[in-house]
């Protein structure tokens, strides 16, 4: 006596009532244990079988996705009768295929060399490469010299050398280069209007579709997991603080609307907040170098060299391109070089040279309209400083109330190095040196 | 070899056998600072201060004595789990053992890492033990051929149960001593019981005969007479020193608590056993002999055992409130050429 | 320079460092002659029979008599006939030599070297052809070195005489006579703890120790000439610690590795390094991790055909290659 047996028409094996024991005959459904949808393991419970004898579990002699239950919950069946369906993945498989062409979803991928049954296995090596650069692999036309036509690591590396790679990419760079602001102050366009964000609403990879209708599920792509990975150590080992200074920017974002379109024209890159805010606090560093440093448990190694990290959001991600020796650059360098490492983080291109070395991140959260953030140490640092949007705002001034440009810097350190005093007064440094940016001021 | 009748005919066998009238005192006292110190551990484990215990009680009188034919600062020694006596005659102290007891990080012997009884002491010539039996004895017989290399005038000094005797490392470490004429002395405490197994079902002969079979004399002493241990263990030494070999010394003896503060011995053995053998008690025959030599009375018993009570008090007390190893100091010294000689990385994951 | 065989390396690095160090003697079966298989010709004659020691048959004793004299400030090398009567020592080795320093807290330490050939010649049979390294590896406490060449075996046993810790040196009874290469004239070591790219590639990471690393080369040499396939190959050389860095930067460079050794397979050294280069570095691998390995049964039988079903060879291990490269 077998447990299962085929139906014609359908996919799979039914599972049978089992014969157990010598003199009976029948049993009756108690419950399921399983739904259609659910993929059992072989011998995982699929239901209560009650008998004269015995109440017992049912196991499934057979693994694979449960797709129809035919005995109903209180319902008695007779040895060897079908109590459920659960088909294999190679069966699925087919009655997928099968019913590909009936949907009339299925668009003809033309045939690309080497495709065989490896074609869509890609290797961990193979993905971190495309999420790298921005391939998609389900699209990309990337011929799988490998294995029964698997796309080998070799195979994108070549294909990123073709330029492959750039083709992909569509062009989606939102308004980042906008607005001019008016020269009056009144302006309806709200302060901060550049940024290195791009799009307006950032693209959340969708990749897997399932799990029925009130839920969904997004595959994470190794450069989130990644991601993931440096946040959940920072939290677990560095025991955050967190602080916070407004500055009065009013001058600055004189000084700035008043050179930024002639410093567009002499230089090709725009002159952005950032770019000051990099002087300010590279200024304030050099006062303050413990901010520059790293918890090394019996020591604490304070870097010499200020490499900036520059919190820069893609479509899907967050890279942290790194300004090296910003302390040798003036405003007009850092610009061009804020400029340059957004380009190539747009572009896919930052390199690991890019991203490491980094001694101090500054993150430009006010470019999503925020103005408090708590954000998180980019380990191992020391601290991590952001800039939020420049709001106007009435403040006291010599007891008279006065519209000014204000923004909020906020700081998040690493309370094993740092604390309150010395965070207090590095932050007072960058705001002074904020605030004395005018109009007098050389950008070279 | 010195016959036993003659010994106990004399009045003054210490002086004979070339101990002073101090040291035989010292080798009493050490012997009731061992008993008091074991005793205690016995309670304190039982009072749920400390994890375990392995008792040497009724084995003392034959390793002090044995301690006062040796020369600590030169001879090797490589102690088995029950040598209390031993250790302290030469020079551990009774902190030193507490320390072990309770497992912290000062205990000299391992810094909290082994049990009781598991002891190493460098500084003095104590080997390093461990809970295989009898793995000793080869190390003996390797440290002893190492003094020849390096020409010096010390012997190594082994001690084993006779349950461990019937190790495999028991008959190689003898041969290879044999063969090799090493200044070993191997004394097997024979104290009647593996932990529940008796005498007749785990030696077949005795443990004194198979000397022979390895080329070496053995000789076999009343446990719990101390001049009989000492002049056995004395003429071994100088046997080894003069390039004449092993000797394998069988000292009879009883152990009269069970196997470990984990065996019920009852289910083993009788009361009345116990209690006969307790009656051979060669500690109060050794206050007797002292006394009647003059050496002793009330009042230095009373004095001793003041001292002795306090200096256990004292070393508990001390070890209760030492501090445990930290708990990450648990990855040092795998190996030694690392600066806090670790063993690979962080963890061994 | 001079070229000598990896027999003479290992002798000639014990012979000069008895020269040096009063404290470093030799015991085992049948060194005084020379030993069965001649590494320690010559010796008795120049340093006598007591620092060349002829011991008693009982390896456990050889062990342990060599850890005793070691506690006692010597640095014996013990000698194994072969390494497939190394078991009887085994309680000594794990429980003793291992944890000596650890269950001391660092008062005592065991500096010995235990000696082993091991591996397949051919005709050996079951019991004088045993590989077995991964017996003892994963015990913390000791150190495992096995090296392929005469430089690496000369290096290599230097550095374990003087390294304050247990060293058990597995030295392969094929490269003895079959080995040969260029070793220097003066002192030198080869560190322990460090792997050692044999050849530099492109395509695919072989990783391997002992013999097979010959045959790997002549594989690699093979494959680059006939078919283009450029091979990376890491002689690991030391087995504990693994040089986890040069495992993974091998492995990096190519993202598909092969694990290669003529022990067997489940359970071998193989299996940690496949687990190493898997817990670290997953996102950089281009195939699935491969060993080529003895296969799991209790050892080499002595008939020539099943002999041949056993062990490797460079043929297999081309194959193995060329796989992996193609895939």
């Amino acid at each position: 006596m077998s447990e299962t047996k085929t139906i014609d028409g359908i996919p799979g094996v039914a599972v049978t009532v089992p014969h157990l024991a010598e003199s009976l005959v029948s049993a009756t459904v108690g419950k399921w244990l399983v739904s259609p949808g659910d993929y059992v393991k072989q011998y995982d419970v699929i239901c209560e079988l009650i008998t004269e004898k015995v109440t017992t579990e049912m196991p499934s002699p057979v693994e694979g996705v449960v797709t129809h239950l035919l005995v109903k919950e209180g319902t008695e069946a007779a040895v060897g009768e079908p109590l459920c369906i659960i088909a294999g993945q190679a069966e699925l498989a087919e009655a997928g295929k099968a019913k590909a062409p009936a949907d009339g979803q299925a668009a003809e991928v033309p045939a690309i060399k080497g495709g065989g049954a490896m074609r869509n296995r890609y290797s961990p090596a193979v993905q971190a490469l495309a999420a790298e650069h921005g391939i998609r692999l389900d699209e990309a036309r990337i011929e799988g010299t490998g294995f029964e036509g698997r796309i080998t690591r070799k195979d994108v590396l070549a294909y990123i050398e073709s330029g492959g790679a750039k083709a992909n990419l569509e062009p989606k760079r939102a308004a980042a280069e906008t607005v001019t602001a008016p020269e009056t102050q009144e302006a309806e366009v709200p302060v901060r209007s550049t940024g290195l964000h791009l799009s307006d609403e950032p693209r959340i990879p969708k990749i897997e579709v399932e799990g029925g209708d009130r839920e969904y599920f997004i595959d994470v792509t190794p450069i989130r997991s990644t991601i993931a990975r440096n946040m959940r150590q920072s939290v677990a080992e560095i025991p955050h603080a967190w602080t916070m200074i407004e500055v009065d920017v009013t001058n600055l974002v004189n000084l700035r609307n008043k050179v930024k379109n002639e410093f567009y024209q002499r230089e090709g890159v725009n002159l952005t907040y950032l770019a000051f805010l990099l002087k300010a606090v590279v200024g304030a560093i050099k006062d303050y170098p413990i901010m520059n440093s790293v918890w090394a448990v019996d020591k604490i190694i304070v870097k010499r060299d200020i490499n900036l990290s520059l919190a820069v959001g893609t479509e899907d991600s967050v890279f942290t391109p790194v300004i090296k020796q910003a302390d040798r650059k003036n405003i007009a360098g850092l610009a061009r070089e804020i400029d340059e490492l957004a380009k190539k983080t747009r572009a896919g291109k930052l390199t690991m040279s890019d991203m490491s070395g980094g001694t101090f991140t500054v993150n430009n959260t006010g470019a999503f309209g925020s103005i408090l953030s708590q954000p998180i140490i980019n380990y191992p640092q020391a601290a991590n400083l952001t800039f939020e949007s420049i709001v106007k705002r009435p403040v006291v001034i010599k007891d008279m109330i006065g519209v000014r440009s204000m923004v909020n810097l906020c700081l998040s350190l690493d309370h094993r190095i740092l604390d309150g005093v010395i965070c207090g007064r590095f932050l007072q440094r960058v705001k002074e040196n904020l605030e004395s940016f005018d109009e007098s001021t050389n950008l070279y | 070899m010195i016959h036993e009748h003659e010994l106990k005919k004399s009045q003054t066998r210490h002086l004979q056998l070339g101990l002073s009238n101090d040291d035989v005192i010292q080798m009493y006292e050490v012997m009731v600072k061992a008993r008091k110190f074991d005793e205690r551990a016995n309670v304190l484990q039982r009072a749920g201060k400390i994890p375990f215990h392995v008792s040497g009680i009724g084995q003392e009188c034959a390793q002090a004595a044995a301690a006062f034919a040796l020369r600590p600062g030169l001879d090797l020694f490589f102690p088995y789990y029950r040598d209390y006596a031993f250790v302290l005659a030469v020079g551990m102290t009774v902190k030193d053992l507490m320390l072990q007891l309770f497992a912290k990080a000062e205990d000299p012997n391992s810094g909290g890492r082994q049990m009781a009884g598991h002891f190493g002491y460098k500084k003095l010539n104590i080997f390093s033990g461990s809970s295989p039996v009898t793995t000793q004895v080869p190390h003996a017989v390797g440290a002893a051929y190492a003094a020849r290399l390096r020409k010096e005038e010390s012997v190594a000094f082994v001690t084993f149960g006779e349950g461990s005797s019937n190790q495999g490392d028991f008959h190689e470490g003898c041969n290879f001593a044999g063969v090799h004429k090493l200044p070993v002395i191997l004394m097997c405490e024979n104290n009647r019981y593996a932990i529940s197994v008796p005498e007749h079902q785990q030696v077949a002969g005795r443990v004194v005969d198979r000397a022979i079979g390895y080329g070496f004399p053995g000789v076999r002493v009343d446990g719990n007479d101390p001049f009989e241990v000492y002049a056995a263990v004395k003429q071994a030494r100088e046997r080894g020193l003069a390039g004449e070999g092993p000797t394998l010394i069988e000292a009879m003896m009883y152990r009269l608590m069970p196997h470990s503060t984990s065996d019920n011995d009852l289910l083993y053995r009788t009361k009345e056993e116990v209690e006969e053998h307790r009656a051979k008690d060669g500690i109060p025959k050794m206050r007797q002999y002292l006394t009647e030599q003059g050496l002793w009375n009330d009042e230095r018993e009373a004095a001793l055992l003041e001292s002795v009570d306090r200096e256990i008090r004292e070393a508990t007390e001390y070890a209760e409130k030492a501090p445990y190893p930290a708990p990450e100091d648990t990855l040092l010294y795998v190996y030694g050429d690392s600066e806090d000689a670790q063993g690979g990385e962080s963890a061994w994951r | 320079m001079a070229l000598m065989k990896y027999l003479e390396a290992i002798r000639s690095a014990m012979h000069e460092e008895m020269g040096r160090d009063d404290r470093v003697f030799v015991l085992g079966e049948d060194v005084g002659k020379g030993g069965v298989l001649n590494a320690t010709k010559g010796m008795r004659d120049v340093y006598g029979p007591e620092r060349v020691l002829d011991t008693p048959l009982a390896e456990s004793a050889i062990a342990g008599v060599a850890i005793g004299a070691a506690m006692h400030g010597m640095r014996p090398i013990a000698e194994i006939q072969f390494a497939d009567f190394i078991f009887p020592a085994t309680n000594q080795i794990i429980s003793e030599a291992a944890k000596i320093r650890y269950r001391s807290n660092n008062d005592w330490s065991c500096p010995i070297v235990i000696r082993a050939p091991y591996g397949a010649t051919g005709g050996g049979a079951l019991y004088h052809s045993q590989c077995p390294e991964s017996v003892f590896f994963g015990t913390p406490g000791l150190k495992i070195v096995a090296p392929s060449t005469a430089y690496d075996a000369k290096g290599l046993m230097l550095a374990a005489i003087r390294d304050p810790d247990p060293v058990l040196y597995f030295e392969h009874k094929k490269c003895y006579l079959g080995v040969s290469g260029e070793v220097p004239d003066g002192d030198y070591i080869v560190p322990i703890g460090k792997a050692d790219v044999k050849r530099e590639g492109k395509d695919i990471t072989v990783i391997t120790y002992g013999m097979t690393v010959h045959y790997a080369l002549a594989a690699a040499e093979q494959l680059e000439e006939e078919e283009g396939i450029s091979s990376h190959v890491l002689d690991l050389r030391t087995l504990q610690p693994l040089d986890k860095e040069a495992i993974l930067a091998a492995a990096k460079k190519t993202g598909k590795v092969l694990i290669i050794h003529e022990d067997n397979k489940t359970g071998g050294i193989g299996a940690e390094v496949s687990a190493i280069i898997a817990e670290e570095m997953l996102y950089d691998l281009d195939a699935p991790i491969m060993r080529l390995c003895g296969p799991d049964v209790p050892a080499v039988g002595t008939s020539p055909t099943t002999e041949k079903f056993f062990l490797p060879s460079t043929d297999k291990v081309k194959q193995a290659m060329r796989s992996l490269a193609l895939y």
